[in-house]
């Protein structure tokens, strides 16, 4: 690491020794805050240098000073309706903490646990303490170490063995109303054997140029149901750089969705770990972006046991001068064989200064699998736009039922009917002529 | 309703259509014939609005206004109707949502109202029916994964929904098997009706033994060499297009002195 990049480094060491900063740590791993921090100062931030953060620079992050926030800003209600779920349970995160009077928890199960990680660490939830950080490893990502030395609190999700949660949890993140902020929400979400779950953890902002760098765990158990919902509604001058890791158990079946419209800097990290047999995970994720917008989606799918599948389809539809990456990684490890792994990347291009780099990646170690992969970058079809315009309907029209048509297989794959109706009217509102689809769908 | 006169049309510097003369009235029936690169397509392309074509001379009109000044989807709204060569696919928008949106979109330029959800749908039943297509068609997606036949008579059906004043058909019944081709042709002749002409461009005279034309017109080397009734279809049919174009070919030299 050179002293230049050291510099940078030097305001978020300084926020680690920040007094009053939260220290609490999971007790089978002592000292762990500590090693993270001294991790991150010998990583310090990516730069273009390193193969995965080629197409994405966290320069400007590396060289702004933000200031981490300690506890919570007053956030009322009504400013966050927008963005709520009512029939949803909600757990609400102003800065990286927990704020229980903006939170809904009731009608959950018995033994069912939604609230602080910070408070279930302090209470000595063994499950809390068992499961935090034995799954995102921060000695691989600097965002890791930072988030681990740094966080003061997040999500904690517990849902005991053959537990059906009937009510969706939202986990609602909210970058707080003041100045360039940051916040390192710590989520862990552990669904037992043969639990049932959906989560929808939202991030949303009301602050200018926030810093958000959450890091979620989430641990399915053998035969567990998780369906995962992550949507990207900050404003459009936040940074967001964020892992999903995703640990499944024998049969489980973990279904995520990412669903980025907002954030200016934008970049999501998903690791899927296919740790038992018969493992279905499905990975979807749709991304809008204009401006200057930049989202980079970087998967790794790692296909550790035999008999397992895994189904990833990333849409983007890009406006503007904004900028998408997908890097997507198939790993099937020598043991995992009848292993069936499907990734497709698509992306549509409406204007000629918006750009994609895509790069879908398989790495195969066992010799009786099927993987295949597809990434496609392209314009809207002029034979298309002809042929619906030679039927009567308009040119903007007609593009903007073949750029709803481009979105349309996500939008179908929503199960949860609210979010599938918020991302629908989102997609009408975005088109030139979203009425006209919208009376045609 | 059509009047066409003297039209050049180029693309990409290449002149294609080179003075193309052709009136069609209400209620007509016109086929257009001719050898491969005569220039049909580009006909029926220029007729429906397809911008690659460049129009150097000439005009247009339509139902008395200057159809060339006109977006594609004004034609369609006004009464222009082309049933593809080939038909385009496209995923991700049901054949029911399409038709829905391109029918109340000329309904709403004919200041009608728009159908609601039920008489749409027995309007659309009631169509299907003439053109003997399966009903799980319309929730697909536009052709998407059709047969050749099926993309034909999915054009024919549209067709059927949008009643237009003019109907162009680019090769409808090329691929066909002679069952499909019959019904094509059915949906067509059903659609035939005093106040709505057609233009039927094929290569081969067999669609017209089942669509019987007012008129044919032979087209060779972008222009209209020669017109007449449907007999003239059997006469092409037996001699080959051959026939003509040493005929004009003979034509050209003699006439060749008096140019020089």
């Amino acid at each position: 690491m050179s002293n230049v990049v050291a510099a940078a480094e030097n305001s978020y060491l300084a926020a680690f020794d920040q007094p009053g900063r939260a220290t609490v740590e999971p007790t089978p791993r002592p000292g762990w805050r500590q090693a993270a921090r001294d991790r991150f100062a010998e990583l310090g931030f990516p730069t273009k240098r390193d193969e995965d953060w080629r197409f994405t620079n966290v320069g400007p992050v590396a060289r702004t000073e933000y200031e981490l926030a300690v506890a919570p800003a007053a956030v009322t209600l009504d400013q966050l309706e927008p963005w709520i779920y009512p029939e949803m349970a909600r757990a609400v995160f102003v800065d990286g903490h927990f704020v229980a009077g903006l939170s809904d928890l009731d009608g959950l199960p018995d033994g069912v646990r939604v609230g602080s990680l910070a408070a279930a660490l302090e209470g000595g939830d063994v499950t809390a303490h068992d499961h935090l950080g034995r799954y995102a490893p921060f000695d691989r990502q600097a965002f890791i170490a930072l988030n681990t030395a740094l966080f003061a609190d997040g999500a904690f999700v517990a849902v005991p063995a053959k537990t059906v949660v009937e009510r969706p949890i939202q986990l609602l993140f909210v970058a707080g109303p003041g100045e360039r902020r940051m916040a390192f929400p710590r989520n862990l979400i552990v669904a037992g054997e043969a639990a049932q779950v959906t989560l929808v953890e939202s991030y949303v902002g009301l602050g200018t140029e926030s810093l958000t760098c959450p890091v979620t765990e989430l641990a399915a158990d053998p035969a567990a149901v998780v369906d995962h919902y992550r949507l990207q509604q900050e404003r459009t001058d936040a940074t967001h750089i964020a892992l999903q890791h995703y640990h499944c158990e024998r049969a489980a079946n973990v279904s995520t969705h990412s669903l980025s419209f907002g954030g200016g800097l934008v970049r999501n990290d998903v690791w899927a770990v296919l740790d038992g047999e018969g493992v279905e995970c499905t990975l979807n994720g749709l991304y809008l972006t204009r401006g200057r917008q930049h989202v980079d989606n970087h998967m790794w799918v790692e296909h550790v046991k035999p008999n397992c599948n895994s189904y990833e389809l990333y849409k983007g539809i890009l406006e503007e001068q904004s900028r998408a990456v997908f890097n997507g990684l198939i790993h099937v490890h020598p043991e995992a064989q009848k292993t069936d792994a499907k990734q497709t990347n698509r992306n549509l291009l409406l204007s000629s200064d918006a750009g994609v780099h895509t790069n879908p990646q398989l790495v195969i170690h066992a010799d009786d699998v099927r993987c295949t992969h597809g990434s496609t970058v392209g314009q809207l079809d002029a034979d298309a736009v002809f042929y619906l315009r030679s039927r009567g309907i308009g040119e903007e029209a007609a593009k903007s039922l073949l750029i709803y048509a481009f979105a349309r297989d996500i939008v179908d794959r929503i199960r949860l009917e609210s979010v599938r109706t918020d991302l629908e009217e989102f997609l009408f509102s975005r088109l030139p002529k979203g009425e006209i689809v919208r009376q045609a769908v | 309703m059509l009047k066409i006169q003297n039209l050049h049309v180029s693309i990409e510097d290449n002149e294609i259509l080179k003075g193309l003369d052709l009136e069609v009235k209400p209620g007509e029936v016109h086929a257009i014939m001719g050898p491969n690169g005569s220039g049909k397509s580009t006909l029926a392309q220029v007729l429906a609005g397809r911008d690659e074509y460049e129009v150097t001379e000439g005009s247009i009109d339509f139902q008395g206004e200057d159809l060339l000044e006109m977006d594609p989807e004004i034609r369609a709204c006004e009464g222009i109707f082309l049933a593809f060569q080939y038909p385009v696919e496209i995923p991700g928008v049901s054949n029911t949502y399409f038709l829905k949106a391109a029918l109340n979109a000329v309904r709403k330029h004919r200041g009608e109202n728009e159908l609601d959800a039920v008489d749409f749908l027995r309007l659309v039943r009631e169509r299907m029916k003439m053109v003997e297509m399966d009903e799980t068609l319309l929730n697909r997606p536009v052709n998407e994964g059709f047969s050749g036949g099926e993309k034909k008579r999915n054009e024919i059906f549209h067709m059927s929904v949008l009643e237009p004043k003019l109907a162009v058909l680019d090769e409808t019944d090329s691929g066909l098997d002679i069952d499909a081709l019959r019904i094509v042709a059915n949906g067509v002749n059903s659609l035939r009706a005093e106040d709505r002409g057609f233009l039927v461009i094929t290569h081969y005279q067999r669609l017209l033994d089942y669509i019987v034309p007012d008129f044919v017109h032979v087209l060779v080397d972008g222009r209209i060499v020669r017109s007449g009734g449907k007999e003239l279809a059997h006469e092409l049919e037996d001699k080959g297009y051959g026939w003509l174009e040493a005929e004009l070919a003979s034509e050209a030299t003699s006439a060749a002195p008096v140019g020089a």
